[in-house]
């Protein structure tokens, strides 16, 4: 493709989005001439372009589009949201066209008639009518929209006129900069001048700049030395503001100019390996004696921290780069959701790393969604609520501790708690017992579950049911959190914390199996570290999950090496003498992440795992250590979702399980408890029988006549031992330390199964056949390659400790 | 007749050959970092001037025996649209120039695995030289089927 037409394609797409947002921006004040000026502008730059390079089709459309703005701008027809809206087709269209001719070259085989028609229309339609005539309100559904223009009068006729001029490209920068004498006390200060820019930042007068301005007309003094000498300036508000001038004059010279962002990469990923290859040298200077070596390489180290900053700002983007787009989608959404919405925007010029820009695009457009749909009320409702029919939609962010907050709020209903727990209620996401106790702000964070949603209605909008949680997902990939925050009545703030960057991270350097791996310090809470003699009582077991007593809470632990599948190959760790805990944060809780052994922090590079290793999710990259080998970097989030998918799935499952007590049909999926019987037996548990699952020392097994007991809650509870019940094939290892029990209760009375081992949980919708039926089995069925008994846990307790459960048996059934 | 060069190599003694222009270069590195639970035929890791590249194990993608304890295999690093792949070999051959009249398709008795992993054979004095199918050859299947070739 020629350079000419690339050109043209990547300066068409700003000034597109450019006319996006002036637009709608317009349709807000629709009595800006500049704005409109602005707008026409931009349509003629395009349409005179396409015309040289020869796209018809592009030119057509672009034309009438001029058309229609020439006679808004003349005053002859005023803005409507039917304008707006036809404009707006228009800039669609011709971004449209533009990916076409930069797939083929080709502006497309649609010519655009329907909409160059609708164009003309619009411009025929209210031609005739005067402009006070057209001022009339336009349709309620408007965003914010002041009634159209007031009619033009003799002082506006002739502002227009000059904004005529200006609005030629050729002569627009010259007209815009009037070089003329001027009247110094009427002139409003220039910008692009020092003492525009005092007057502007409040440190000067403009009185007294219109007067040092004269004396400089008359003398050789430069206006801050006349500012500085009278006292109306101090010395550093003129340097600043001399800088600022500089800066300004840069932007307008264009003393920019473009850079492909694979360049950037590339410099990155130089600047990334100086930095390693500087970390090396600083390693070695440190053992030699040599003072002018080490003087280099600590003027090397400097520059290169230097260059590194440098390079990292050139793949900063102000976050207003993704909401410039949002007063179009706000717009767009309110008008289809029949709303009024107003849009604010606070810090757009905050800075983030181009890739973070690049991931949290869609999730805040989503929350962006969310918020007009869901968020703030129809104008009727609002106004019965005593607010203003228009609702405000404010996007704000800002720096707080080397982070980045971005804050989405509505001034709509708020989440409704209420509604909320229900709805949890129903999907089995916590139990009324639960709900009644948790803080509404706890019920809050349920909206980002999966397969949660409130909606009543499912709009094309939102309400599906796939969205919040996904937003929380790709946050969280990039080390971001996600929090919300609601009042009734007054409105929902979601709030999104997210990191600068993602190139550079300063990492916990940890082995594992003779491994380094690089634990990103965001996630990173605290080390632990247990000697030999503490590591006894430090580590305990829940039913085989180990726990660690942080303070008074249990931490759940996740063994790397085991994680992994590591152990085998560097022996057990379990020999090591101490035992290391990295606390790790994610969402709310925290876990323990065992490791052999903690080196120390450092700066890491991260570069990405090629596609080939996607999908292991226990890694989010490698990177290259000071001796110059890889290692990779531990995905947080990942090992937590792997080492907890069943913890997770556990307890909720348990307890929906007690509430339900029901009889799991054959159809359909349940949840079933696996356990081992003897060496070769599988059996199976509904797991809505179970009420826990223990494991205790062979010790607290205590005799009552014949019969096995132990002392359970303050209970005694009879024990029987599934290996004599069913019989196994081979007797599994009765020396065993300790005993899995599964806990069963029927009412008031509770008698515990024990297993020989507890293999897992599954959902499994497999057929049970009754072929195998016999006292105790319901049948047998296939899970995890492997025939399994299904236990009818009822009729074994009934069996082996009749009269116990008499009373207690109507309200659970059997299977 | 056209002919093309192709970059030979050795695995387990069958000859095995990659278009020259696909190579990036040829190197012997020892420093490996292993990617636990990645698939089997991933060796793991190696720093190739600052760019990390995934190393396969050709003998592993093949099929083929292990290669003796000991002995250090050589990365034929390959260009990818996905980036350097680097592909361990037992030995690197010549550089030699076959031409297209040689080619046979991968014979009916070939089979498992290794039919999708080679395009064909180009009929040399005296040996056979195996095309590698590069775009197969650089994925890696979470399960690697165990394939015989045909002796």
């Amino acid at each position: 493709m020629d350079d000419i037409v690339k050109e043209f394609l990547i300066e068409s797409g700003e000034n597109l989005d450019r006319l996006d947002q002036e637009l709608v921006k317009l349709e807000s004040e629709p009595s800006s001439k500049e704005l409109l000026a602005s707008v026409f502008r931009t349509i003629h730059t395009i349409k005179g372009s396409c015309g040289f390079l020869g796209f018809a089709r592009l030119e057509k459309l672009t034309h009438a589009g001029e058309n229609l703005l020439s006679r808004l701008r003349d005053g002859k027809l005023a803005l409507n949201a039917e304008i707006t809206s036809g404009l707006l087709a228009m800039v669609d269209a011709v971004r449209r066209m533009l990916t076409a001719i930069q797939a083929s070259g080709e502006d497309g085989e649609e010519d655009y008639a329907t909409l160059i028609g609708r164009l003309a229309g619009l411009q025929d339609e209210v031609a005739g009518e005067s402009p006070a005539a057209a001022s009339g309100p336009v349709p309620d559904v408007l965003l914010a929209l002041q009634p159209a223009a007031e009619p033009p009068n003799a002082a506006r006729n002739a502002v227009e006129k000059k904004e005529d001029l200006s609005s030629k490209p050729s002569s627009s920068r010259a007209a815009s900069k009037p070089r003329s004498k001027r009247k110094l006390a009427e002139s409003s200060p220039d910008p692009s001048k020092i003492g525009g820019v005092l007057v502007e930042r409040g440190h000067v007068r403009p009185e007294d700049l219109a007067l040092a301005l004269e004396m400089q007309e008359k003398g050789r003094q430069k206006v801050g030395e006349i500012l500085v000498a009278h006292g109306a300036a101090s010395p550093e508000d003129v340097l600043a503001a001399q800088q600022t001038v500089e800066l300004r004059k840069a932007d307008a010279a264009g003393e920019t100019i473009r850079v492909g962002l694979t360049l950037l990469d590339r410099l990155m990923n130089l600047v990334g390996e100086l930095v390693l290859a500087r970390n090396q040298l600083l390693q070695f200077s440190s053992t030699t004696p040599d003072p002018r070596f080490q003087a280099v390489s600590q003027r090397m180290n400097l520059i290169a921290t230097e260059l590194q900053e440098e390079v990292m700002k050139t793949r900063m983007q102000p976050i207003g780069n993704i909401w410039n787009k949002f007063p179009r989608t706000v717009r767009d959404l309110a008008l289809g959701c029949g709303k009024q919405v107003r849009l604010e925007m606070e810090g757009q010029d905050i800075e983030l790393d181009r890739t973070i820009v690049e991931a949290i695009k869609d999730p805040l457009t989503h929350l962006v969604r969310n918020a007009i749909d869901h968020g703030i009320e129809d104008p009727e409702a609002r106004r019965r609520a005593g607010k203003d029919p228009t609702g405000i939609l404010t996007l704000r962010a800002f720096h707080e501790g080397g982070q980045v907050n971005l804050e989405i709020g509505d001034d709509g209903a708020g989440l409704n708690s209420g509604r909320i727990r229900q709805k949890a209620i129903e999907r089995g996401l916590i139990t009324a017992q639960q709900a009644a106790l948790m803080p509404d702000r706890d019920i809050f964070h349920l909206i980002f579950l999966p397969g949660f949603s409130t909606a009543d209605k499912v709009t094309k909008v939102s309400g599906r049911g796939v969205g919040m949680d996904v937003v929380k997902t790709n946050v969280e990939k990039i080390g971001g959190a996600v929090d919300v925050e609601s009042t009734p009545g007054q409105g929902t703030t979601v709030r999104v914390r997210i990191p600068l960057t993602l190139t550079i991270i300063p990492a916990l350097i940890a082995t594992c199996g003779g491994e380094r791996f690089a634990i990103p310090q965001v996630s990173l809470l605290e080390l632990v570290r247990l000697d030999s003699d503490e590591r006894g009582k430090g580590i305990e077991l829940i039913h085989g999950a180990p726990v660690y007593r942080l303070r008074g809470r249990l931490l759940p632990l996740v063994y790397l090496d085991r994680e992994l599948g590591i152990r085998d190959k560097a022996g057990n760790s379990a020999c090591s003498t101490a035992v290391n805990i990295v606390v790790l944060q994610t969402e709310a809780r925290p876990f323990g992440l065992i490791v052999d052994e903690i080196n120390d922090t450092q700066e890491i590079v991260v570069k990405p795992l090629g596609r080939q290793l996607k999908g292991i999710n226990a890694y989010s990259g490698a990177t290259i250590m000071g001796d110059g080998r890889v290692a990779l970097i531990l995905d947080v989030l990942g090992l937590a979702q792997k080492a907890r998918v069943i913890a997770e799935a556990h307890a909720p499952a348990l307890d929906a399980g007690r509430s339900q007590a029901g009889t799991p049909g054959d159809s359909g999926e349940r949840a079933l408890l696996l356990a081992e019987n003897g060496v070769e037996g599988r059996v199976a548990i509904p797991l809505a029988m179970v009420a826990r699952l223990e494991e205790f020392p062979q010790s607290v097994v205590e005799h009552a006549g014949t019969r096995e007991v132990m002392q359970y809650r303050g209970q005694i509870i009879p024990l029987l031992r599934l290996s004599e019940i069913i019989p196994a094939t081979r007797d599994a290892d009765m020396q065993a330390k300790s005993i899995q029990v599964v806990v069963y209760s029927e009412g008031a009375r509770t008698v515990g199964l024990i297993v020989d081992r507890i293999v897992d949980i599954v959902e499994d919708h497999a057929t049970v056949d009754p072929l195998t039926s016999r006292p105790g089995v319901v049948g047998s069925f296939v899970s995890q390659n492997r025939v399994t008994d299904l236990l009818d846990l009822a009729a074994i307790v009934r069996a082996a400790v009749p009269g116990l459960m008499d009373g207690a048996g109507s309200q659970a059934g059997g299977i | 007749m056209a002919s093309q060069h192709f970059c030979t190599f050795l695995l387990d003694g069958y000859l095995f050959g990659v278009p020259v222009p696909q190579v990036q270069e040829v190197i012997r590195l020892h420093d490996m970092t292993p990617v636990p639970l990645a698939p089997a035929a991933v060796e793991g890791l190696i720093n190739l001037r600052g760019e990390i590249v995934l190393a396969i194990d050709l003998r592993r993608r093949l099929g083929l025996p292990r290669r003796t304890e000991g002995t250090l295999p050589i990365n034929v690093v390959m260009r990818t649209d996905e980036g350097a792949v680097s592909l361990l070999v037992d030995e690197i051959g010549e550089v030699i120039e076959v031409s297209e009249s040689s080619f046979e398709a991968p014979p009916n008795t070939l089979h498992g695995a290794v039919r999708s992993l080679i395009l064909g054979v180009y009929k040399l004095e005296g040996s056979l030289l195996h095309a590698l199918d590069i775009v197969n050859a650089c994925q890696v299947p979470a399960t690697t089927e165990a394939m015989a070739v045909e002796r």
